[in-house]
């Protein structure tokens, strides 16, 4: 413990607020490239390789021992050991395989056999993985980076995600960090960063649009930014489309191709990536050259792919333009008009390609503003975040919900709770009641999406609240809250109003890992668990006593005369314990001695709560009324 | 009386007693979100959606003022304030901000603000609407233009209705303002299920606006 805690600063006192704590990293965690950045005194820095090199390929080899390679090492892996590596793992993020998009029926993943429901595993170099491991393995390799960089431990981090992310992607994001070992300060939504980042660099004010078009997908946020101020009016997106689906739709082309000369195939799945990369390697030339011939090669097979500009936009205008109508409703959405808008920022890789520019610069009416770096500006925006959490900020983040929240009604209906575009933290209460008479349990469904059918929208959780003392039909109250916090969780919580019957729960989605999954690959994965978890605890312990410290000093300042000098020497010498014990590492002397400074000051809290009372009545100041325990003047406008 | 002032004299005073602040145990006011001795976010206390935005109660709001308070007190009370806090704070500021969300939200809608002073006078008019009227003029001017949109064959008649209904607002608001400043509870209730209906119409054209662009 004393070794951790000399890494963070050798020889200063390790005192909360004078800066011990490491910094904190902004981490993008995108579906093709990850990248992180640090900011430290309002100046942020995207942290690269020895090459200069900031985007780390979200790409994940395993070895036959279970280790982990990340990054360009292991995209180079791709063609020669397709079975050992995993990338756009985040398009699996608290998903299930219904989700993923095949290539001529085959999954660009290994998927385990016999895993119907809950979270998928994937077999990668024969190991089984969920999405979340692997996610955790790409982000243990970004803090190893920042780490490195620092030349200090990293445990805290803003982690963005995409803004249209559900429930059950973010707590995905969430379990990944935390097997990393990384605190997750906030969630921040990624157009959200990206306006951030641009905001106070380029001093934007004023409505903008945020088009973020990744890797596997996209978001569009509509902001006003004024003075500080980063108000999100509306969002939208789709959580399954991005640049991928251009590499689907060129690899399929070539696949098509092939098979019209060589007759058609199964493919395996590490063929389906080999066609993938192939195909994503062509659209990146395509970017910057009107045409070109690319190889695929399996079974002993060569094929030769030629491909133009044009053939390519036919492909991929159909999904340019799906996120152009996406666009035009989050327009509508935020209440004001194409014209209202200042600028259009680009977000993502895939805002590269020009058909890509061309379409958002007619639905917007503005060439799109490409001054910044599309790759790295949601990283910057993290990284300010995570400053601006931890050092603090005059800026000002308020996001919205993306999507609505409701709950099962009879019929398999939804009934909306929170309509998406909600500033969050939200929390909204609506009251059902029973259907039959003596009905002694309820089952609450909490459902995420825009439709009116339950099985039309994503099901997020199912709890049931028992014990529901029996009445007639429609006679029970059963209120059900739903709050979302700043990170865009949901809590669902119900009680029985005339009973109090409660029953309440953390949002656990149906592809979520459980707790006790949980628990087994924190204990697998991390060999310094114990030891995060006990500075996590040392850290809460010293935030406490603090607070204690903070509120007793503060109370001396303004009624210190209350205090006779033995009475005040008590108290000086229990401050004095509490802050030498805090410059110690042991937390349980930290909180013993924060109680008993509590209980030593109770008899002067008394004292002020007194002189209070007798302020506040009299609303004057206390010296007027020395002796005045009950003022009659009151009493006397009291009969009026 | 004297013996337990904490209840009696509050309203007459016009200084609340104090409660005592959770963390210096010093007294605090009602409507102190902040303790004035230690400076520790404080829990919430009843009040109402204008009180906790700091602005009077009326129908004539100034947007830009709900914006600037609610900016303002989002700044203080946001859980983004209060990520390396003890854990008591950061419960405080996310119930802090909830509460705050939600008088911005019901406020900044002139729908929603309607219905809230309504409220405050002790009526209701959504989700179910309002005892104190029945409107059968109202109800046949919604099914009529209801009607006429569902008619509607070219984007010029959709804009037509949508110009009528936009017009139809205004007018409502003007109305809602002047039957709020006189007190017309009747006349706030009949103007705020007409605005209810209106907007209900405005979401529709735009249903409507969004079929006819998609077969196009
Ligand atoms: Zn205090």
């Amino acid at each position: 413990m004393a070794d951790l805690l000399q890494i963070h600063e050798p020889g200063a006192t390790p005192l909360p607020h004078d800066g011990e704590e490491a910094i904190a990293v902004g981490i993008d965690l995108g579906t093709t490239n990850c990248v992180v950045a640090i900011s430290s005194e309002g100046k942020p820095e995207v942290l690269r390789d020895e090459d200069g090199e900031a985007l780390v390929p979200s790409v994940v080899a395993y070895a036959p021992d279970g280790s982990a390679v990340v990054g360009g090492m292991a995209k180079m892996l791709i063609l020669d050991r397709p079975e050992a590596v995993v990338s756009s793992i985040k398009r699996l993020m608290g998903r299930g395989l219904d989700d993923v998009k095949s290539l001529t029926g085959t999954l660009p993943y290994d998927v385990e056999p016999g895993e119907t429901e809950g979270m998928v595993r994937l077999n990668v170099a024969g190991h089984r993985l969920t999405p979340v491991e692997i996610s955790g393995d790409i982000l243990a390799a970004l803090k190893e980076r920042a780490e490195l960089h620092l030349g200090a431990k990293v445990d805290r981090a803003v982690v963005t995600v995409p803004a249209y992310f559900d429930d059950a992607a973010r707590t995905a994001t969430k379990d990944a960090a935390r097997l990393a070992g990384l605190e997750v300060l906030r969630l921040v939504n990624e157009p959200t960063a990206a306006a951030l980042a641009y905001g106070l660099d380029e001093g934007a004010e004023g409505i903008y649009a945020v088009y973020d078009l990744g890797g596997g997908t996209f978001d569009v946020s509509i902001l006003k930014m004024q003075k500080g101020v980063f108000q999100v009016l509306a969002t939208g997106g789709d959580a399954a489309l991005g640049g991928d689906d251009f590499d689907h739709a060129i690899a399929e082309h070539f696949l098509a191709e092939r098979a019209a000369s060589q007759g058609a195939k199964v493919i395996t799945s590490s063929e389906a990536k080999a066609a993938l990369m192939t195909a994503r390697l062509a659209k990146e030339c395509l970017t910057d050259q009107p045409d070109g011939e690319w190889m695929i090669s399996f079974d002993d097979i060569m094929t030769k792919h030629a491909l133009d500009r044009e053939t390519f936009e036919g492909l991929s205008r159909p999904l340019v333009e799906h996120t152009v109508r996406i666009c035009h409703d989050v327009i509508a959405d935020a209440g004001i008009t194409p014209d209202d808008i200042q600028g259009v920022v680009l977000v993502g890789g895939s805002t590269r390609v020009p058909l890509v520019r061309q379409l958002v610069a007619a639905e917007f009416r503005h060439e799109p503003l490409a001054d910044i770096n599309p790759d790295e500006v949601v990283a910057v925006g993290a990284a300010r975040q995570a400053e601006a959490l931890t050092v603090g900020s005059d800026t000002l983040l308020l996001d919205v919900t993306p999507l609505s929240l409701g709950i099962e009604t009879m019929g398999q209906m939804v009934e909306k709770i929170i309509p998406r575009n909600t500033p969050i933290p939200v929390a909204k209460r609506q009251e059902f009641t029973t259907f039959q008479d003596g009905q002694s349990a309820m089952s609450i469904h909490a459902v995420q999406g825009e439709r009116e059918m339950v099985d039309q929208n994503r099901s997020l959780a199912q709890f049931a609240l028992r014990g529901i003392p029996p009445m007639t039909a429609g006679a029970a109250r059963i209120e059900v809250t739903f709050a979302v916090d700043a990170d865009g969780l949901l809590t669902v919580s119900a009680r029985e109003a005339t009973t109090g019957v409660e029953s309440q729960i953390e949002v656990k989605p149906s592809y979520g890992l459980s707790d006790e999954e949980m628990r087994d690959m924190l204990y697998d994965s991390m060999k310094h668990a114990k030891d995060d978890m006990e500075r996590r605890l040392l850290a809460e312990a010293r935030v406490e006593a603090e607070r204690s410290l903070n509120a007793v000093v503060a109370a001396l300042r303004v009624d210190g005369d209350l205090l006779t000098a033995d009475e005040r020497a008590a108290i000086d010498a229990a401050l004095q314990t509490v802050t030498d014990a805090m410059a110690g590492t042991d937390r349980d002397i930290i909180n013993g001695l924060a109680e008993d400074l509590e209980v030593a000051t109770r008899p002067f809290a008394e004292k002020r709560m007194d002189r209070g009372i007798r302020e506040a009545l009299s609303g004057h100041s206390v010296e007027d009324f020395e002796d005045a325990d009950e003022e009659p003047a009151v009493k006397a406008e009291e009969s009026a | 009386m004297q013996a337990d002032p904490t209840e009696t004299l509050t309203p007459f005073t016009g200084h609340a007693c104090p409660q005592e602040c959770w963390s210096c145990k010093g007294p605090v006011a009602l409507e102190d979100l902040f303790c004035p001795t230690c400076s520790t976010i404080q829990p919430l206390g009843q009040v109402d959606h204008f009180k906790r935005l700091d602005l009077e109660a009326t129908f004539d709001l100034d947007v830009n003022d709900l914006d600037r308070r609610y900016f303002e007190l989002q700044g203080k009370l946001h859980p983004d304030r209060f990520a390396t806090k003890t854990s008591q704070e950061r419960t405080l500021s996310m119930q802090q901000a909830t509460s705050l969300n939600d008088a911005y939200e019901t406020l900044k809608d002139s729908l929603k603000r309607a219905d809230y002073l309504v409220h405050m006078m002790g009526q209701n008019v959504l989700p179910e609407g309002c005892q104190l009227i029945s409107a059968p003029d109202l109800l046949e001017e919604a099914m009529e233009l209801r009607e006429a949109l569902a008619m509607a064959e070219t984007a010029d008649d959709i804009d037509a209705i949508a110009a009528r209904a936009a017009g139809d607002i205004d007018d409502c608001e003007i109305g809602l303002s002047k039957a709020f400043a006189g007190e017309d509870i009747e006349g706030a209730c009949a103007l705020t299920t007409r605005l209810k209906y209106l907007r209900k119409l405005t979401d529709e054209v735009r249903q409507q606006r969004a079929k006819m662009t998609a077969m196009s």
